[in-house]
């Protein structure tokens, strides 16, 4: 018996739609999620600040994403209407981002072996605890493999170049202003120069807010702590002892993105 | 049994990524409508006074923003089912709304009404305009109305600090919706009456937060005093009213040592004057 015309072995099959998948996050830029004293950093390169790469998806969850923009959106999306729903009929303590995580693995291993085009996109989600230890970092790729990360992880174009830079830079216990300062230097290519600020996306889990943890920092804010952390500039140590106090919203008109040119997560 | 328990954990019917609406009540509707308060079947007979009321709310804008403040009582026809009930919610960092009527089913809008704002603000990126939230409000309500026929009745006190306007607003709603805007004062529940009365000749425009807050404290006496459904401050328990401040600041709800100390202010000031301050006759 001969094969059927135009057969192609599911090895084949699966090996094609992968390279396809980190074709396409490749030609986008990267994003860096680490943990800092207070809580999680999320810094992303992003031309866009209209459409986010970061997102809150609940009280101590956030979420960030590279690659195609309509396909990690429509993730996104889903996970907030999967913490919402949970949140609300069982309790806010019972949203978990393991639970995220297992939802967005079962999704996006589903779409991948079912349709001709997987999802190019390569997402985090992450749980901010009471401490340092009870945080929580997952990074899911486009098959739905889910990897526990400890302390940093790196995602998109560049991510191994970028991943060891931010290993180089990264230690436990760094305050924001250094944290940031890592993630920054991590997405910046050696001798090139750092994404300007305003191709920054930042944001924070700070574990000392009230109510919702999740914070964008924009505008001069980000300004600011960029500038605190300039490598020019000695690092300063945090006093001892006492807890940092939380970062406040920045009030209520204030625009969560000022608007920008539209990213479409190919690149440039 | 909900239809959401027996799915895999979520997409098989690509219900989470059928990313329609950014209303967290219309996703709920097509996904679990049994959640929703106003969408249960209908009562063999209607509900009277067997379930828990909540009672009286009062708000008042004031310099830079709006005070909110309840008691703590809650009533089953005679009997006080609960004198530690908390009736102000905060719904998200620039609103709060208080409640009056059936008391587990305006809990229960509360918290479906604090995830509806978040919903929105988390899908779109911006958080809705006072108008918007009233708005959205008053249709909860609506939604409510069968219920309400039958016994189970929520009537809210809305209020928000409006950040174009850079002062406090306040709506009120009926058992129909609404919302109808408030300037100055209002007030709901069945101690409203008098709460109002005394807002009338209390309220000054341009109060210092502090002030209104107390202002809103002498209010609520008020009510207790002519309304046996309204609770008043419990000194021997430590029971205080719960008072909510937002300003351009946002939502901060006093602690409770802060309203003791407005509470202890006004109740030395009655031992001399039993009926509170009074207002100028000319």
């Amino acid at each position: 018996m001969s094969m059927p015309f135009g057969y192609v072995p599911a090895e084949q099959q699966m090996r094609d739609k992968a390279d396809y998948a980190r074709k396409g996050i490749a030609r986008g830029r990267s994003s860096v999620v680490l943990q800092y004293e207070d809580g999680i950093v999320f810094v992303a390169h992003n031309a866009s600040r209209a459409l986010h790469k970061i997102s809150e998806i609940y009280d101590r969850i956030g979420f960030a994403a590279v690659g195609r923009y309509n396909e990690f959106e429509a993730l996104r999306l889903g996970g907030i209407r999967y913490a919402d729903i949970n949140g609300y009929t069982y309790g806010r303590g019972d949203v978990t981002a393991r639970g995220l995580a297992n939802l967005y693995a079962q999704n996006l291993g589903m779409i991948f072996t079912e349709s001709i085009k997987p999802y190019e996109v390569e997402i985090v989600v992450a749980e901010v605890g009471d401490s340092a230890e009870e945080d929580q970092i997952y990074r899911l790729t486009f098959d739905g493999s889910v990897q526990d990360e400890h302390g940093m992880v790196a995602m998109g174009g560049q991510a191994d170049a970028v991943a060891t830079r931010l290993k180089e830079g990264y230690r436990e216990g760094m305050a924001l202003t250094e944290a940031l300062r890592v993630g920054v230097t991590a997405l910046t290519e050696p001798g090139g120069e750092a994404p300007p600020t305003s191709q920054l996306e930042v944001a924070v889990l700070d574990r000392n807010r009230p109510h919702r943890r999740f914070l964008r920092l924009t505008g001069a804010r980000l300004e600011g702590l960029l500038a605190e952390s300039a490598p020019a500039a000695p690092a300063e140590k945090p006093a001892e002892g006492g807890k940092t106090p939380p970062l406040e919203s920045p009030g209520p008109d204030a625009p969560t993105a000022p608007d920008g040119d539209i990213d479409t997560g190919q690149g440039d | 049994m909900a239809s959401h328990r027996d799915l895999p954990a979520g997409f098989a019917d690509n219900m989470f990524l059928n990313t329609g609406s950014s209303s967290f009540i219309e996703f709920v509707g097509s996904y679990a409508p049994d959640l929703l308060p106003g969408r249960r079947p209908a009562l063999a007979r209607a509900v009277g006074d067997e379930v828990p009321h909540a009672t009286t709310i009062v708000a008042a804008t004031c310099a830079g923003g709006v005070v909110m403040a309840g008691d703590r009582r809650s009533t089953s026809g005679n009997m006080i089912s609960q004198r530690d009930i908390e009736k102000v919610f905060r719904t998200d960092d620039y609103s709060c709304m208080g409640i009056a009527g059936t008391a587990s089913t305006g809990l229960e809008m509360a918290k479906l009404y604090r995830v509806e704002l978040e919903h929105y603000e988390k899908r779109e990126g911006r958080t809705l305009s006072v108008e918007g939230k009233a708005n959205r409000l008053a249709t909860m309500i609506r939604d409510n109305l069968p219920m309400a026929m039958q016994g189970l009745a929520v009537v809210p006190l809305f209020a928000a600090y409006d950040p174009d306007a850079a002062h406090g607003r306040i709506f009120g709603y009926d058992v129909a919706g609404g919302p109808y805007e408030h300037h100055g004062y209002n007030a709901i529940g069945s101690g409203s009456i008098f709460a109002k009365g005394s807002l009338k000749k209390l309220y000054r425009p341009d109060a210092s937060p502090e002030d209104m807050a107390l202002t809103c404290i002498q209010a609520l006496y008020d009510a207790a005093d002519d309304d046996s459904a309204t609770g008043g401050p419990d000194v021997a328990r430590r029971i205080w009213p719960v008072v909510a401040v937002i300003t351009a600041d946002g939502f901060h709800r006093l602690p409770d040592e802060e309203v003791e100390g407005h509470v202890r202010t006004m109740l030395d000031a009655r031992m001399t004057a039993p009926d509170g301050p009074t207002a100028p006759l000319r």
